[in-house]
């Protein structure tokens, strides 16, 4: 059950943050994300931020799969 | 957030991907997913329906509440039938059918049974209710695990002594190492679990890729993702490569999260387990430390976990947990097997494979 969602922050207190999480605000634990900052992205399972979600390497990957050569090209 | 989500649904990128895909003319690559969610995903996007022939899409398994033994449901339904209980789970567990009996049936009946969101929900549970046992179905695969760690750590903190949880937590390496090494299956490639791999990082699948020639790409959830992800694997078993991709580097990175491991092995550590469908996988499984024994509900109740596992007559769950079978070479597929009226664990699951192909093929 790996279902998890991105939530962006919108204010934090102790070992928890307020995200935005498709326009529902939930109230999540931070404890296993350090260094959680407002406007972060984060991805949400079960209550918890279990990552946060890296833009650059998000615009990284879309690029690698802009360049995609043809599976039969030797 | 939309910005970078919208990304990986882009229709330019999938269309390019699928038309890459669609034009392939290599031999047969045999592709398997092991999580739930890739499962549901792969059906919802219709993703199987795009894919040459030679191209085989195969569901492991990877729904914990799929693989969670026959006997666990009904230890969880004889905890909820004690007086003075409140059961605790996720949802899933509330429909699977045990001898014609389920947890929906007995919260039915009038037995205190919750669905949590969260295994921190369990903390305002059990403080609110002093004078109950609170009991959490524990079931879940790497992912999960780190956070019902975090409740039992801060049950022990805050001196809350009437939360428990009955186990069936599983890891993957050892399943995967099974799998992997199972000829009747012939994995060519593997799509790994996005949000697992949050957790445990990527080393494991380096190591499948060397001791088992068999490559793969970690993907996330959206059409870009698991086409991307089945993309490169085609690529690296034509190009005779076992490489192994991170295409969900946006969240995954090769060490994992440190701190929910920690989590983890904190406050578990594995033990043998039974696999529904496919038996018992030595260490694979999670129990609490003696430390947190207090909150360990097999020994509170002294419940046997080696009961034999009953599976009804005619059900193929466990052929199909391993890919050995699609849901509809089972007999009670679709007929006496049904969402409303599920026989086997893989139809009940929202995440199982029978599910799946229920309500999307």
């Amino acid at each position: 059950m790996c279902l998890a969602i991105p939530g962006e922050v919108l204010s934090i207190q102790k070992e928890k943050a307020l995200v935005n999480i498709m326009g529902v605000k939930k109230e999540i634990s931070t404890v296993l994300v350090e260094e959680v900052q407002i406007g972060d992205y984060l991805v949400v399972h079960a209550g918890c931020a279990i990552s946060k979600i890296d833009k650059i390497e998000a615009l990284e990957t879309i690029e690698i799969f802009k360049g995609i050569e043809d599976l039969n090209h030797e | 957030m939309n910005n970078i989500q919208h990304m990986f649904k882009d229709k330019y990128l999938v269309d390019n991907l699928v038309k890459k895909i669609q034009a392939y003319e290599g031999k047969v690559v045999n592709i398997m997913e092991v999580c739930g969610t890739h499962t549901m995903s792969i059906s919802r996007f219709g993703i199987r329906s795009i894919l040459p022939k030679t191209i085989r899409l195969i569901s492991g398994p990877g729904c914990p509440v799929c693989v969670t033994p026959s006997y666990y449901v009904k230890s969880a339904i004889e905890l909820a039938q004690m007086k003075d209980t409140i059961i605790t789970t996720f949802g899933d567990m509330m429909r699977i059918p045990y001898k014609g009996n389920s947890l929906l049936h007995e919260k039915a009946l009038g037995r205190d049974i919750r669905i949590v969101y969260s295994p921190l929900d369990n903390i305002q549970i059990a403080q609110d209710n002093p004078d109950k046992k609170v009991i959490f179905l524990s079931v879940g695969f790497e992912t999960t695990t780190p956070i019902i760690a975090l409740s039992v750590i801060e049950a022990v903190e805050k001196r809350i002594d009437n939360y428990m949880l009955l186990t069936a937590n599983k890891t993957m390496p050892q399943v995967m190492n099974l799998l992997s090494s199972d000829k009747e299956i012939s994995i060519d490639g593997y799509i790994y679990p996005g949000h697992v791999s949050v957790i445990i990082g990527t080393e494991l699948y380096d190591k499948i890729a060397d001791k088992y020639s068999i490559t793969g790409a970690i993907a996330g959830f959206e059409p870009v993702d698991i086409l991307g992800a089945i993309y490169n694997i085609i690529s690296n078993v034509n190009h005779k490569s076992m490489k192994v991709n991170n295409t969900y580097s946006r969240v995954v990175s090769s060490e994992g999260n440190m701190i929910a491991k920690a989590k983890i092995e904190e406050v578990f550590e594995h033990c043998d387990a039974i696999w529904r469908g496919i038996g018992c996988v030595s260490k694979s499984g999670l129990r609490l430390k003696d430390k947190y024994v207090k909150l360990d509900a097999w020994k509170a109740f002294r419940i046997s976990e080696n009961e034999q596992d009953y599976d009804p007559k005619g059900c193929r769950c466990g052929d199909i947990l391993k890919g050995k079978c699609l849901p509809y070479e089972c007999s009670l597929y679709g007929k006496l097997c049904t969402p409303e009226n599920p026989v086997g664990s893989c139809m009940v699951s929202s995440e199982g494979t029978c599910s799946a192909y229920y309500k999307y093929i």
